[in-house]
């Protein structure tokens, strides 16, 4: 795998060298106004395929006096660089500081098109992207192949912790929370107190936890609920005004413990348990059957060892 | 030796008898010949093969064979056709249901199969391709990563169901089912499982391959009127670990 990022980079130099075609004629995605110099770029609601490239979470663009800051730049090199363009276009200036918030490919990997000093991230983050970074990778190229070219592992500054933020002359507040993975980073933005929540919030898409603690999680949504915002961007699915995607993470996430602990106690196995109804309360939540059945994979065996006494 | 009984015997006769693959699997007629010793094959919707609607952990791959619709099932097997270890699975319900449920690992994008043969000695079967990211087969184990397999080696999990229409068995054993295809890591498997009743009769024999996922799990189902069972199981050093389970009846 190494041997074909390594050739896909190269091919990416060597169009870059020419006439750089795919940097410039790609169409850019599309932006919508939400704030004040305030832009949200959704991604497909979809898991990660072929036909999205990728581009399955949200991304922000806020305009700041001294440079657009870019939140989470999507899972490739293409992406970012289009995402650069965008801000560009809107900012009237260049990306001075990009923003992961956690550790996750569709967020992060398109860190890569921008200088590694300008990206920052939590400690944690750092962590995890420096450890599972390039396994990322590798999934990433053999589901989506070309769109990744050029793409390689950008490790974050870990240097995000809890509390204001000047953000290239932009008033931001950052919380440093976890529980959709390890290290989840949440940014306010004060001027429009638009509350940015990277994956600890889902809207109508169903939350995924291969990372996932999901006590931790709750108690995060929690802290989420008791901070005064006006709009709430989410990491995947629709921006929220009404406090529906917080009870909607937070219901999602309590059915899916309940329901895992209820199935194990019953003795299906994890192919039953994986075809169990879903409730029609959550039928608004794209790719339900299919989050159902990832976190089937993520902690049955887990949840098994605990409900199998040793003989 | 005359020509004609060198033309039976020849793997070419043997294909030519085997229905064309639903799946159009590249391996089909090759794994067929290798695994169901030349008797007829129908896929019959008899046999109900259950797994996700994706490969999230290719490590641990969640496969049911069901063959419960059928009469007189003697064996059920489980194999997928692009692993390099292909049957991960050998079950014959002596004195239990002819269903099982465990998870397998996938070294590539494969067709997984379920396989019953019925006394008569036809082979019953059911199938779908499943997308994987490579390497289930060729990574090393998640406890040989951690360091600690051998703290808990041929541990053994489990635990009974009982309901009007089965009792159900659950069980566990730890153990890194490596399969040699790992550098400097020998071929090291759980190989042998059968499951008696409290008698000493019997009920179920597993043949295992090292595509069976790390620290396999089980699930088989027997009559309701048992009241209890013995597992024993032993791996390819001859370690062998032991478990009984008694129905609490309410």
């Amino acid at each position: 795998m190494l041997g074909r990022r390594a050739f896909l980079a190269g091919a990416a130099l060597a169009l870059a060298q020419g006439k750089a075609l795919a940097a410039t004629s790609a169409p850019l995605p599309k932006a919508e106004q939400v704030g004040d110099g305030l832009w949200v770029v959704r991604g497909a609601d979809e898991p990660i395929a072929w036909g999205n490239g990728g581009a399955i979470a949200n991304s922000v663009i806020l305009d700041a006096p001294a440079g657009a800051v870019l939140i989470d730049p999507g899972p490739s090199r293409l992406y970012g660089q289009a995402l650069g363009r965008l801000a560009q276009r809107l900012c009237s200036k260049k990306v001075g500081m990009v923003l992961i918030t956690h550790l996750h490919p569709d967020h992060a990997m398109g860190a890569c098109a921008f200088d590694p000093a300008i990206v920052h991230a939590l400690p944690q983050t750092r962590k995890d992207i420096g450890e599972q970074g390039s396994d990322f990778a590798d999934a990433l190229y053999r589901i989506l192949a070309g769109a990744m070219q050029g793409t390689t592992v950008l490790t974050p500054q870990g240097d995000l912790a809890a509390g204001p933020l000047d953000a290239m002359g932009r008033g931001l507040q950052l919380y440093a929370l976890n529980g959709h993975s390890a290290g989840d980073l949440v940014v306010l933005d004060e001027q429009t107190q638009a509350l940015i929540t990277g994956d600890l919030v889902f809207h109508n898409r169903a939350p995924a936890t291969p990372h996932a603690r999901i006590d931790q999680w709750q108690d995060s949504l929690s802290k989420l609920e008791a901070i005064p915002h006006r709009l709430l961007i989410p990491g995947h699915g629709p921006l929220d005004t009404g406090g529906e995607a917080l009870a909607q993470t937070r219901d999602w996430l309590g059915w899916v413990q309940d329901s895992l602990q209820r199935a194990v106690d019953s003795g299906l196995d994890m192919v039953e348990a994986g075809a169990l109804p879903i409730p029609d309360r959550f039928a608004p939540l794209r790719q339900a059957r299919y989050e159902w059945q990832r976190s089937v994979a993520h902690f049955y065996a887990g949840l098994e060892t605990q409900a199998l006494p040793i003989l | 030796m005359a020509g004609a009984s060198l033309a039976a015997a020849s793997p070419c006769a043997a294909e030519s008898a085997l229905p064309a693959d639903p799946l159009a699997s590249p391996m089909w007629a090759y794994r067929a010949g290798e695994i169901l010793d030349g008797k007829p094959v129908v896929f019959d919707g008899k046999v109900q093969l259950s797994i996700p609607m994706l490969a999230e952990n290719q490590r641990q791959f969640p496969v049911m064979a069901d063959a419960r619709a059928l009469q007189g099932v003697v064996r059920l097997l489980i194999w997928a056709d692009l692993n390099p270890i292909p049957l991960a699975v050998d079950y014959r319900p002596v004195q239990a249901l002819p269903v099982i449920a465990t998870r397998i690992k996938l070294d590539q994008r494969t067709p997984v199969r379920a396989a019953a043969q019925t006394a008569d000695g036809v082979w019953h079967m059911a199938g779908a391709w499943v997308d994987a990211a490579g390497g289930g087969c060729s990574a090393p184990p998640l406890s040989r990563a951690r360091g600690d397999w051998a703290d808990h080696l041929g541990e053994l999990r489990g635990r009974l169901w009982f309901s009007p229409q089965a009792l159900r068995l659950r069980f566990s054993l730890r153990h890194p089912m490596d399969t040699g295809l790992v550098a400097n890591i020998p071929a090291f498997h759980i190989d042998q499982v059968a499951v008696k009743d409290a008698d000493g009769n019997v009920l179920g024999e597993l043949r295992l391959q090292a595509s069976v996922a790390e620290d396999p799990a089980f699930t088989l189902e027997f009559a309701p009127a048992l009241r209890g069972v013995v597992i024993e199981a032993r791996d390819t050093s001859g370690h062998d670990s032991r478990g009984q389970l008694m129905v609490e009846k309410p």
